[in-house]
């Protein structure tokens, strides 16, 4: 599909490519899985793409190939003209847990990646860009509160800012707010959203929701289980800043039935 | 129990029935410091009722009143600073030598076992073959090698107590979840922040339920090592009094020594209120894994 992208969207499909994977395989040797197979991704500068696929299918190893965190069989992995051989700093990476440390305070753990890279010191000078992003996410006032006083959404919120606290130019979600309720997790992807807009982030995000894949995506991709490959890339031309109305119109719910279409054939859902 | 008022009739028959309040047994009910002051009273009662009617010989089991006597007694000779506050102060040293040992030697170990490859394939099998053994049998060979000074006596000690935070430590390094150390991995972290900055923490409550479990056995030891080994301890003020049938005496010296076992127990407590605040406190009641 190469329906035009509208004005508002920032990923032009002529927008510089950051992450471009060729030929990405993967197989656990232990269990003789055949996780992934010939995976070709190219991410442009600004984009937001997702990856919607049964469980199983290879979706977060995918992701921890993109993150550095573990090697492809074979293929290549780059990221901004450097193959990706271990964990990056210009990498950002959320999970479906919020694993914020319980001896630390929101804001301790907000700026602990910088603490880990560049020591106490630097940490500490970061903390009032901390605090402005704990602002961004409406958790000005829980900054030196300890997490066992968060709820699920506000943890998942300090993730984000924790994510984001060194920059990163790509952010590599794994269903990060699936473990929230739905309510919640309508804000949580307008304010991922708004987010990437104002930093013009290139985010990869795995879901289990069609909905949430279209609402927040410019190109959805479709994933085919053992071995997992991508089966369709559905472009979303829908203008952005996109919004839960949206949801209700008649585009919204082709593209859905699209998607879903795609799935019913890998036999699931 | 009332059932809720589900159904208008059941709403229009007054507040009092629409009230749906958890029942709470007549046992439970009873306030705690009641409840531990009748049950110390009735124990008592039933120990004088025992000697009383002469069910047993005062020489096996002494009176309650025979053993009040007796804990005036030592308290006023440990007051004044007299031979048994000698002894008490012996054990004692035994008692902080062998957990401080036993922290420093449990806590490397437990380090080397959780944390490396070597330590978890090839010496792990090696302290549970050790854990295994009766500890306290060792203590005839700890007497032959280091005399019947106080070393014997904290090596003992030391050697019971150094397992549980062999065990403790090593669990918890391998608390951390899966998250915590994939974050770890995106953040870049070397081995030792990894182990500094997550590990260690996470493992913190299972490292203490090891100490508390140590606090214990530290004693044990220490005593049993006073026992068979001589000494001037408190260990050998009990084994006096009770080869003279002193059974009142006994009585007395061991709550005076459970006293320093209680302190050491406390202070882990202690020492883990502060150090793990974000764990929900139990009073003691994690003490066993
Ligand atoms: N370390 C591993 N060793 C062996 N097999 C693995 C390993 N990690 C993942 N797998 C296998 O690879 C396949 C893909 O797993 P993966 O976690 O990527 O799935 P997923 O798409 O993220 O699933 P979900 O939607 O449930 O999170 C699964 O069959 C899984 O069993
Ligand atoms: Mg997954």
């Amino acid at each position: 599909m190469t329906s035009a992208v509208t004005a508002f969207a920032p990923a032009g499909l002529d927008a510089r490519p950051v992450y471009e994977l060729r030929n990405v395989t993967k197989t656990f040797p232990k269990r003789n899985v055949h996780a992934l197979d010939r995976v070709d991704l190219t991410l442009r500068e600004g984009s937001f793409a997702s990856v919607i696929g049964a469980s199983g299918c290879g979706k977060s190893t995918l992701l921890k190939i993109m993150a550095g965190l573990l090697p492809p069989s074979s293929g290549s992995v780059v990221l901004a003209g450097k193959p990706v051989t271990g964990p990056r700093r210009d990498i950002g990476m959320m999970f479906q847990q919020a694993t914020l440390f319980p001896w630390r305070t929101a804001i301790e753990n907000v700026v602990l990646p910088i603490e880990i890279r560049d020591g106490k010191s630097a940490a500490q000078a970061k903390h009032a860009d901390a605090r402005a992003l704990l602002e961004l996410v409406g958790l000005k006032d829980f900054a030196h509160v300890f997490p066992n006083e968060l709820s699920g959404g506000m943890a998942q919120r300090a993730a984000i800012c924790r994510m984001l606290i060194t920059e990163p130019a790509v952010l590599l979600l794994d269903e990060p707010f699936s473990a929230l309720d739905e309510l919640t997790r309508d804000f949580m992807n307008m304010e991922l959203q708004r987010i990437c807009l104002a930093r013009n982030a290139t985010s990869f995000l795995v879901t289990h929701s069609i909905q949430e894949a279209v609402v927040l995506s410019d190109v959805v991709y479709v994933m085919s289980p053992r071995p997992g490959r991508f089966v369709e890339a559905v472009t979303v031309d829908l203008p952005r800043p996109r919004t839960l109305e949206m949801i209700t119109t008649p585009r919204f719910g082709a593209l859905v039935d699209r998607i879903r279409s795609r799935l019913d054939k890998g036999a699931f859902l | 129990m009332t059932p809720p008022a589900s159904t208008p009739s059941a709403a229009a028959a007054g507040p009092a029935d629409t009230v749906w309040t958890e029942e709470v047994s007549l046992i439970d009910r009873i306030p705690r410091s009641v409840a531990m002051i009748g049950l110390f009273v009735a124990f008592i009662a039933l120990w004088q009722f025992t000697v009383s009617v002469g069910l047993v010989s005062p020489i096996i089991l002494a009176s309650p009143w025979a053993t009040l006597e007796q804990l005036i007694f030592v308290g006023n000779n440990l007051l004044s600073g007299d031979y048994m506050l000698r002894a008490l102060w012996i054990t004692t040293k035994e008692v902080v030598y062998s957990f401080a040992l036993a922290i420093t030697l449990g806590f490397s170990l437990g380090v080397l076992v959780g944390e490396t490859g070597f330590g978890e394939r090839a010496v792990m099998p090696y302290l549970v073959a050790i854990d295994t053994m009766p500890k306290i049998a060792f203590a005839p060979l700890f007497i032959a090698w280091l005399g019947f000074d106080i070393h014997s006596k904290v090596a003992l000690a030391t050697f019971v107590a150094t397992f549980p935070i062999v065990v403790g430590t090593a669990a918890g390094l391998h608390a951390a979840d899966e998250n915590s150390r994939l974050l770890f991995k995106t953040m870049g972290a070397s081995r030792l922040q990894t182990l500094l900055k997550m590990k260690l923490p996470t493992g913190l409550p299972h490292f203490f339920t090891g100490l508390k479990i140590a606090s214990v056995g530290v004693m044990a030891g220490a005593i049993t090592g006073e026992f068979l080994g001589g000494g001037k301890g408190f260990g050998e003020l009990i084994r006096v009094a009770a080869s003279q049938l002193d059974t009142a005496r006994v009585f007395a010296l061991i709550i005076y020594l459970s006293l320093v076992g209680l302190a050491t127990f406390g202070l882990v407590v202690w020492a883990q209120r502060r150090l793990v605040f974000w764990q929900k406190a139990s009073v003691g009641g994690d003490a066993l894994p």
